[in-house]
């Protein structure tokens, strides 16, 4: 570093990549002195002027305030407070259009000036040489200073930054920012030919609280009167004036760097970290106003220009003045469609309308006519002719940032190093397709800066739901133990005190609703329901023939095992439900006609049980299906069937099997209906299994009949 | 007191599409007075039946593509035609001319979008379709003055190019034909065909094709355009990095081989000053669209076209292979923008 500066010593300038010359136009306002704009009759004061939050509103409607008197109160570092820039009452707190390139509104305090411009009791320093540099610092964050230039970054807070440096090691650089490369603004210029004394007591201020080893002033040759009344004025060895080639933009923070340093400050990082502090001379004019006249910020340099205006100039303009009364006392002409410009042409915004308040960064109002910025031309296809990237400060690849953001191919645009683009202007300046470059970058960055908030937003919210996930996880999981031990200790009463098993009855229940609606839609052709419903029906009747005995129902029973797996059918086709049902037509008349031989015995009834167990390992099946519902049913009916005969077994009469046979009939409708409603099939095989069940458990007792299958619990 | 808005910056440099198109035309007009004056009227009549052409077929498309009619007036198309024209054998059947300026705006540059949106040179596209569709056409270059049996006038060179025929009766073969009753090629073409058919290169170069330094009249064309591209270079329309890349590649690669071969390979200012490499080099690679955007990008782009042309004049099938060359470089271009992106301001890579 120590080399690097004996190198600006000597005086060598660097260059940075690109640039361009436009035409100045700055002769327009820069002849005349420094005038006052006077007291507008109300002020329009925005609660926020700078880049950060608004510090805390400390007046209300109808209070009565004095020129210097601070209207907000920042409690943190990022909030910068605004001053009432004349005596008056504050007529109004509400939202207001401010300068901002959408013609936004934002909360605004109005005050009704009352022409006397009162002071609050001022404290001035003219012995600011004694004061520790926190004082030093205070006052100047107290003073509401943020970059004067037109960023509007809060001064103290950069300061902070240089003196942090300082405090490790010696600053090498303080450079003030005299270039003021824009077109038509000349505030800067008039500043420093008019004020050059009070500029150099500023600059004396910053090297008292920061002791940089070298201060470089850098103006550009275009101002050789502000040259020379600045070099009257120093006379220290350590501060140099720079006098730099005009090109735009060198007035840019980083690109002033590079012409001063040769060095580039890394992207993303302030130049604070290479020991470097930039200030602009109107923010040195401001701290040395602050400090030694204890006047905050309340007025700033404004150029007026353009040459719809009959006054141009420059003139001190109370913060908070409208556009509309400054154009008036500077004698706006009108043309149609007029264009009324905040800043320069190369970055300044076009206002909607003249109700808009001058503020900190306002450096420069201009009324231009259609003849000497002519409105840009129509817009047509890139050719790819590079001279964007020719003229890119940043050096960076205008025509592919173009292609990139307007394709929509933000991440790739961001490859391209987006944010690294300073909205110079100069690469739409020299654009030969009239293509508004500057404009497509804004867009993208600010889709790219929604899409990353919108990122964090639905992180954020994924966590939160993540965690309302686990909270209800951990929940269920303890009302689960909860439940389970409270069950437990039923279950254990329930024993003790030898009764049924309600839950295992209940869940048999909630089970068989589950299968059934598990299989709520069953491709159903009514049609083809109704036929095999009829011959089922018809079947019955047959089944239920007169010649039928108590004996032959009982060899029915027999049959009916075997009909089961038969009786699944119905419910995948109704076709199939057809062929069953005659098939078990057929088996039923022929164990009828079976049954009318003499030699059957009630005997033939135990020939019953071998089937049963064949039929058991089928009730297996998930009764996911109606067909299974079926099965189930079936197997369920004649396990009850059985399980009722083998409990009545001890007294097997006539009688018992005689009780049975009504169900036969029951059995075959039964059949059908899984076919017509799965649901009641699955009601049926319900109902069968709670009798089979509460029938097992009865024949268990004894000992005699086979319990529900444990499996049948699994698969159900 | 309502205000019109704008979007900034409000100030801009006064260029425009055309007002570069129009340059570079301009630019043109050394080497096309040159080519006139060599080989006669011939070059003006290419010249209005590719503009005309050209312009027809730009204002149809932007009829069916209903679009405004505007970029009719960014001479673009103009200048695709002329560069087309420029290319042609003077007295090549109009058709040539027609089919070829009609596809260059029409396939080249329509189809792909209209201006900045084709990824191909158009007058090359164009070019190259003629070179395979028309080869004897597209071959025969009138003998430089003083070597030529017959003199092309004015009417001459209309009648052959719409009939084939000279009002005398001559075909426009017989035109071809220089004083001692050979068919008279380009010195290029004379090279490769000598060279091919086992004569020294000496034996070749002491032909009346030949100066005693590049190939006679073809010598003052180029230098002709090499004025005119050194005007635009001065005037920042075309980027330097394209046309001293390509003069590097091809004279570097030539230099080298006559040094290590000077039994076979001229001298590099033959191969510098024949043929397309001026007007190549300034005005044909260097079409902003289809070349590279870069610093870096466009020098290799440069050096990469005049390799290119190196390859194809003296190991290829044809005898000048500049529209091959920027073809293929134009292929390149994505991936070299791609490829050298320079570093931006602060970057850390």
């Amino acid at each position: 570093m120590n080399s690097l500066l004996e190198q600006i010593r000597k005086g060598k300038l660097w260059d940075f990549h690109g640039g361009i010359h436009p035409e100045e136009h700055k002769q327009l306002s820069s002849q005349t002195s420094l005038l006052e704009a006077g007291l507008p009759p109300l002020l329009v004061l925005p609660l926020k002027q700078h880049i950060g939050s608004p510090a805390e509103l400390c007046v209300q409607v109808g209070d009565r305030v004095l020129t210097g008197q601070p209207l907000t109160a920042p409690s943190s570092p990022m909030q910068v407070p605004i001053h009432a820039s004349s005596s008056g009452t504050v007529v109004a707190i509400e939202e207001h259009t401010v300068a901002h390139p959408s013609g936004l509104s934002e909360p605004c305090i109005l005050i009704q000036t009352d022409g006397q411009d009162s002071w609050r009791p001022r404290d001035p320093w003219p012995d600011y040489a004694e004061r520790g540099n926190d004082e030093l610092l205070a006052r100047i964050h107290q003073a509401g200073i943020a970059g004067l230039g037109g960023a509007g970054f809060p001064t103290d807070i950069k300061l902070k930054g240089a003196q942090a440096y300082a405090q490790r090691e010696p600053l090498p650089l303080l450079i003030v920012n005299g270039c003021e490369c824009e077109p038509y603004i000349t505030a800067d210029d008039r500043l420093m030919r008019d004020e050059a004394a009070a500029i150099v007591e500023g600059i004396t201020l910053l090297q008292q609280i920061l002791r940089p080893q070298l201060t470089l002033i850098a103006i550009e040759d275009n101002k050789p009167e502000a040259i020379a009344a600045i070099r009257a004025q120093v006379k220290n060895a350590h501060t140099l004036v720079k006098v730099l080639p005009t090109k735009y933009p060198s007035g840019g923070e980083r690109q002033l760097i590079e012409i001063l340093t040769g060095r580039q400050v890394p992207s993303g990082k302030p130049p604070s970290e290479m020991g470097i502090l930039v200030q602009n001379v109107g923010t040195l004019y401001a701290i040395r106003q602050a400090v030694v006249e204890d006047e905050p910020l309340i007025r700033r340099v404004v150029t007026l220009t353009g040459d719809r205006l009959a006054q141009p100039g420059n003139a001190w303009v109370r913060l908070g003045t409208s556009v509309r009364w400054l154009m008036q006392r500077f004698g706006l002409d009108p043309e149609p469609g007029q264009r009324v410009i905040m800043g320069g042409p190369m970055m300044g915004f076009t206002l909607p309308h003249a109700d808009v308040p001058v503020v900190k960064t306002s450096n420069c109002l201009l009324a231009p006519s259609q003849r000497s910025l002519p409105s840009r031309d129509e817009e047509i296809n890139c050719i790819r002719c590079g001279q964007c990237a020719e003229a890119c400060p940043a050096s960076l690849l205008p025509q592919q940032l173009y292609w990139y953001s307007k394709a929509g191919e933000l991440d790739t645009a961001e490859q391209y190093r987006l944010f690294d683009c300073i909205e110079c202007g100069a690469c739409a300046w020299v654009c030969p397709s009239n293509i508004p470059l500057v404009q497509y970058y804004r867009q993208a960055k600010s889709q790219l800066r929604n899409q990353r908030q919108e990122q964090a937003q639905a992180e954020r919210a994924k966590q939160r739901f993540a965690d309302k996930q686990q909270r209800l996880e951990e929940e269920r999981l303890e009302r689960d133990r909860r439940m389970q031990a409270a069950n437990e200790a039923r279950r254990a009463q329930l024993k003790d005190a030898g009764g049924e098993d309600p839950v295992a009855a209940a869940l048999a229940r909630i089970k068989a609703k589950q299968a059934a609606q598990a299989v709520p839609t069953v491709a159903e052709d009514p049609i083809a329901a109704a036929v095999a419903r009829a011959k089922a029906k018809k079947a019955a009747r047959e089944a239920e023939a007169p010649e039928v005995t108590p004996a032959a129902t009982a060899d029915d029973a027999l049959a009916n095992p075997e009909a089961s797996p038969a009786s699944e059918a119905p419910a995948a086709d109704p076709r199939q439900a057809a062929v069953a049902a005659a098939i078990a037509r057929a088996k039923a008349k022929k164990a009828a006609r079976e049954a009318d031989a003499p030699e059957v015995t009630p005997a033939a009834t135990t020939d019953d049980a071998p089937a049963n167990p064949e039929a058991s390992p089928a009730s297996e099946a998930p009764a996911a299906d109606p067909r299974q519902a079926a099965v189930a049913a079936a197997i369920a009916r004649a396990k009850a069937k059985k399980a009722a005969r083998e409990a009545d077994a001890p007294e097997v009469t006539p009688a018992a099997t005689a009780d049975d046979a009504p169900a036969n009939p029951e059995a075959s409708p039964a059949a059908e209906a899984p076919a017509a409603d799965p649901r009641q099939a699955a009601v049926t095989a319900a109902i069968a299994r709670a009798k089979a069940k509460k029938a097992a458990r009865e024949a268990a007792a004894d000992n005699s009949a086979p319990p529900v299958p444990p499996s049948s619990k699994e698969s159900d | 007191m309502a205000f019109s808005l704008a979007i900034s910056p409000h100030s801009h440099s006064q260029q425009t599409t055309g007002r570069l198109m129009r340059l570079v035309l301009l630019a043109l007009l050394p080497g096309l007075i040159t080519q006139w004056f060599l080989f006669g009227w011939g070059v003006i009549f290419q010249l209005l039946l590719c503009g005309a052409t050209a312009l027809a077929t730009e204002a149809l498309v932007l009829r069916l593509r209903q679009r405004p009619l505007t970029p009719l007036f960014d001479s673009s198309a103009l200048l695709t035609a002329s560069l087309l024209a420029v290319a042609l054998p003077p007295l090549a059947p109009w058709y040539v001319a027609v089919i070829g300026s009609a596809f260059a705006i029409l396939v080249a540059k329509q189809l792909y979008g209209g201006l900045g949106q084709n990824p191909f040179n158009p007058a090359m596209v164009a070019y190259v379709l003629l070179l395979v569709s028309f080869p004897g056409d597209m071959t025969g270059w009138l003998p430089a003055p003083g070597l030529a049996e017959f003199s092309v006038a004015l009417p001459d060179a209309a009648s052959a190019i719409f009939t084939g025929f000279t009002p005398d009766g001559y075909s426009v073969h017989q035109l071809k034909l220089a004083a001692d009753g050979t068919t008279m090629a380009t010195p290029l073409d004379t090279l490769k065909t000598g060279l091919k058919q086992g004569h020294a290169l000496a034996d070749i170069q002491a032909g009346p094709t030949f100066s005693h330094w590049a190939g006679a009249g073809w010598q003052w064309i180029n230098l002709a355009y090499l004025m005119g591209g050194l005007f635009l270079v001065a005037t920042g329309t075309i980027a330097w990095q394209i046309p001293v890349g390509l003069l590097l590649g091809l004279g570097g690669a030539a230099s080298l081989a006559w040094g290590l071969a000077p039994d076979h390979f001229a001298l590099p200012t033959l191969d510098l000053f024949s043929g397309a490499t001026m007007l190549g080099a300034f005005f044909i690679a260097t079409d902003p669209v289809t070349a590279a955007t870069t610093v870096r990008g466009r020098l290799i782009y440069g050096l990469l076209i005049g390799l290119l042309v190196f390859l194809i004049r003296h190991f290829g099938g044809y005898p000048d292979g500049m529209a091959f060359a920027v073809l293929l470089a134009n292929i390149g271009v994505p991936l070299l923008d791609k490829l050298t992106r320079p570093k931006a301001y602060g970057e850390v890579r």
